[in-house]
């Protein structure tokens, strides 16, 4: 047993704001050996990301470092002055930064950034840096590398994207690899990818340090797991054991909080569901109404591109929902899913077909006509804030979304507005904030209770958990259950997450290109996939599996 | 460390003393971070608003009396400023033309900013032939350099203050116009107004509700750093024999006054040129700091 590549004890990270010391981790401790995966998992705000940005002295200047141990390669670094970190990073050290598109130098073409690296570290001429180049894009599973290596980032999907940025980290063959959400913010089938790139990595030796909030992305590479929450480490174990038999209540909490079809019917958070949840009122009465709350016939809508051709964003898309049901459409970026959702909300004008609300013309009419009934449809969207006028605090929100013709004073407004407040349990303290000072959490139930207000029979539900983390989605989720078994409301939801569709959905479409390829309900469409995409999708989907984990040990 | 604080007096000393060094550096640093320039810029304002109400509290001689033995004498105790070829107290005459000077400034800013925000709405929200040809015009407006468009008002209608108001705000109306359009258009399109569309709001109450405040809060700042920049302006048309005309004590006028005597008495053009220029970047600090101060609020 050779050392350990990388040997961590203590680690604390403390940053000094405003005169006061905050610390943010403390005492990270573990050993990294060769062509071994450590993960290190917890929700924002836990200090997974300063943890790994610490290791590799990017913690930034206003942080203060210590350690008991801190061994790269079983040479002391904590004493390292900024030019020995730089000389360390790039050749012994690899770090995968998330969000491609904004780690890329966009006017600068992917092959000259990946040669950067190489350059950086005097790696050999300029012609054997190129060759160099094109070897790495292949080798990361880049199509036609020597092509893409003379594209600018821009020109890029998100998955070549972030397979750039793993190649420039790569490019010096290091032998630890630090990826920080690596496949967070990318398409499934995209994931899917990049995550048997890293286990390739693995397999030819590399130590991977994989930092995540996404248990499932973590289960498939992890041997050992650090759970993290408030800079704490909660437990700590291999794989098998964290994922298989969690000691810890968060551990739990965070393993059961996922979403997947079978979970359907049963609650996702151990936190319970606000008691007035439960007192949601039924959708405002209607007249003469029998048939589905919401038809859609053949949809069409196309996009001028800025190149000048068309792409047909939503191509012939039909679909009913009935009252008190929930039809989930699931697809992936430029599948059509949100243009689908405008369409419906009468946001985006039709090409062809037709939408009818509640038996009545919806999307042929006027939007002076549609106004009076645009109190029966509401919208939750993924990023609540910048759906709140930035000037307003929550009372004002609320207040300005009740009806005037049903509360008439300004006092019975605001009542209500305390009231819907309650259906998502939030207390009337939260009134006089601002938005911005909410928690992601909290904002996502105040644009509930918005969308509450009127009463509706339908509300469209776009990406409107995609945003939070996994323990507030599993609250989100528990809570639109129950506010839908209560009042009888509707929902149109809509996501990229198969777990998340297959978890609420009686009845769901999955959409490519602008095309519904299949629709059913989830457990025909999860149990026997007809589409091959359907079938690609569904594969794509990183599950645990417990038998593989404790067969990788 | 105790070296230092010899020089300050007992009691900051023992305050020192109690304090630890660290937290003692910590409070001096924000000690120089505080915004003085800003504090300067009001009590700047402070001082002119006084000249500006009440010239005679603040004036040494009678800015009329002329003195002919006593002309152009450079500063003096007597004469701080020095005075005019008519032996005239500049000091005084820079006090008392500071409420016509400002006066036209803020007149100026207002007309501009008015002017701007009708055609900056109008091309953000009016129906589409009526927008298109306002933004138009805003556009063949914003490529006339302003001072062009100001020559041409006085061209027509001949020099005055009243003038010269219009002028300068039609001059700086294009810029502001298009800024004004830039802000409404961005709000029409947030996500906010969208919200508010799919609760079933009227146009009207979106408008009015959403769009207006939103787009139209930065334009406190805006009109801050407009005063500024049309005082300069009007300046520059009085100095052309543009604006008013003496014997009032208008700064551009004063300038305009001294230019003569530029080589023998050159503290009758510098001492207006530098007040003229204080009085800018003292709106543009205030400016500049509303303006930040709303962004911060904003988040």
């Amino acid at each position: 047993m050779s050392a350990p590549r990388l040997k961590v004890e203590n680690l604390r990270v403390a940053f000094t704001v405003g005169g006061r010391r905050r610390e943010v981790v403390g005492g990270v401790s573990f050993e990294l050996a060769s062509g071994e995966c450590v993960a290190i998992v917890g929700e924002s705000g836990s200090g997974k990301s300063v943890t790994a940005r610490a290791l590799v002295g990017l913690a930034g200047r206003t942080a203060r470092v210590d350690a008991d141990v801190l061994e790269i390669h079983a040479a002391e670094v904590r004493g390292f002055t900024a030019r020995q970190w730089q000389r360390l990073r790039g050749l012994e050290v690899g770090f995968i930064l998330q969000d491609a598109l904004v780690s890329l130098d966009p006017l600068r073409r992917v092959g000259a950034e990946i040669g950067e690296a190489l350059r950086l570290h005097r790696w050999g001429t300029r012609a054997s840096r190129a060759s160099r180049v094109i070897e790495l894009l292949t080798r990361v599973g880049v199509p036609r590398a020597s092509a893409r290596a003379r594209q600018r980032p821009d020109q890029l999907s998100g998955g070549l994207r972030q397979r750039a940025l793993i190649a420039s980290a790569i490019a010096l063959d290091p032998d630890i690899v630090i990826a920080d959400e690596p496949t967070t913010a990318l398409d499934v089938t995209v994931q899917a990818q990049v995550l048997s790139e890293l286990e390739a990595m693995k397999r030819r030796g590399a130590s991977l340090i994989l930092i995540s909030h996404d248990l499932s992305v973590v289960a498939q590479l992890a041997d050992q797991i650090l759970v993290m929450r408030a800079g704490e480490v909660l437990e700590q174990g291999s794989a098998a054991q964290v994922l298989c038999a969690p000691a810890h209540e968060y551990t739990r909490a965070l393993i059961e909080a996922v979403p997947t079809e079978h979970t359907r019917g049963s609650r996702l958070s151990p936190v319970p569901v606000p008691e007035a949840a439960l007192g949601a009122p039924a959708p405002a009465p209607t007249s003469a109404q029998a048939g589905p709350v919401l038809e859609a016939r053949a949809l069409s809508k196309s996009f001028r591109t800025p190149d000048g051709g068309i792409t047909r964003a939503v191509d012939d898309v039909s679909f009913d929902l009935g009252a008190g049901e929930t039809l989930g459409i699931v697809g992936e970026s430029g599948s059509g899913k949100s243009t689908t959702a405008r369409l419906v909300l009468g946001l985006e004008s039709l090409d062809s077909g037709t939408v009818r609300l509640l038996g009545q013309d919806w999307s042929g009419i006027p939007e002076r006509a549609r106004r009076p009934l645009r109190r029966r449809i509401s919208v939750v969207s993924q990023d609540p804030l910048s759906s709140f006028d930035p000037r307003w605090n929550v009372e004002r929100i609320l207040v300005d979304a009740v009806p005037r013709s049903e509360y008439r004073s300004t006092a019975a407004r605001k009542a209500r507005a305390v009231e819907l407040l309650g259906f998502v349990g939030l207390g009337p303290e939260v009134l006089p904030r601002f938005p911005h000072g909410l928690s992601g959490g909290q904002r996502q139930r105040v644009a509930i209770a918005r969308a509450l207000a009127p009463r509706p029979s339908l509300i469209v539900l776009d990406e409107a958990v995609s945003a939070l983390d996994v323990t507030v989605q599993a609250q989100i989720l528990d809570l639109l259950v129950a506010v839908q078994a209560s009042s009888g409301v509707s929902y149109l939801f809509i996501s990229h997450d198969l777990g998340v569709i297959g978890h609420l959905s009686d009845r769901m479409l999955v959409m490519k290109d602008g095309v519904v390829v299949e629709t059913g309900e989830p457990a025909e469409i999860f149990g026997n996939p007809q589409h091959p995409y359907t079938r690609e999708l569904i594969a794509s989907i990183p599950e645990f599996d417990p038998a593989a984990i404790a067969a990788r040990k | 460390m105790t070296g230092t604080g010899s020089t300050t007096s007992t009691a900051a000393t023992a305050d020192a003393a109690a304090t630890p060094p660290a937290s003692r550096r910590a409070a001096l640093s924000r000690w120089a971070r505080r915004p003085w320039g800003l504090y300067a810029a009001i009590a700047f304002a402070g001082v002119l608003a006084l000249a500006a109400v009440a010239p005679q509290l603040l004036a040494t001689h009678d800015p009329l009396v002329l003195d002919y033995p006593h002309s152009l004498h450079g500063p003096s105790w007597a004469n701080w400023f020095g005075t005019d070829e008519s032996g005239r107290d500049l000091y005084s005459r820079v006090v008392f033309g500071a409420r016509e000077s400002l006066l036209i400034g803020l007149g100026a800013a207002a007309v501009g900013i008015v002017l701007a925000l009708l055609l900056g709405s109008l091309a953000a929200l009016a129906i589409k032939p009526a927008a298109v040809v306002v933004d138009r015009l805003v556009e063949i407006l914003f490529t006339f350099p302003a001072l062009l468009l100001a020559l041409l008002l006085i061209a027509i209608s001949g020099p005055s203050a009243v003038t010269e108001i219009f002028a300068v705000g039609l001059g700086t109306a294009p810029g502001y116009a298009r800024m004004i359009r830039g802000q409404i258009l961005s709000a029409k399109r947030s996500a906010y107004v969208e919200a508010a569309t799919a609760l079933g709001h009227s146009r009207r109450r979106i408008v009015f509700a959403h769009i207006l405040p939103n787009a139209l809060r930065p334009l406190v700042a805006v009109f801050a750093l407009s005063v500024g920049q049309s005082i300069v302006w009007a300046s520059s048309l009085s100095f052309l024999g543009l604006g008013v005309a003496p014997p009032s004590s208008e700064w551009g006028a004063l300038l305009d006054a001294g230019r003569q005597y530029i080589v023998q008495a050159g503290w009758l053009i510098v001492v207006p040129g530098l007040v003229i220029v204080a009085v800018a970047l003292t709106a543009t600090t205030i400016g500049r700091h509303l303006q930040s101060a709303l962004e911060r609020g904003e988040k």
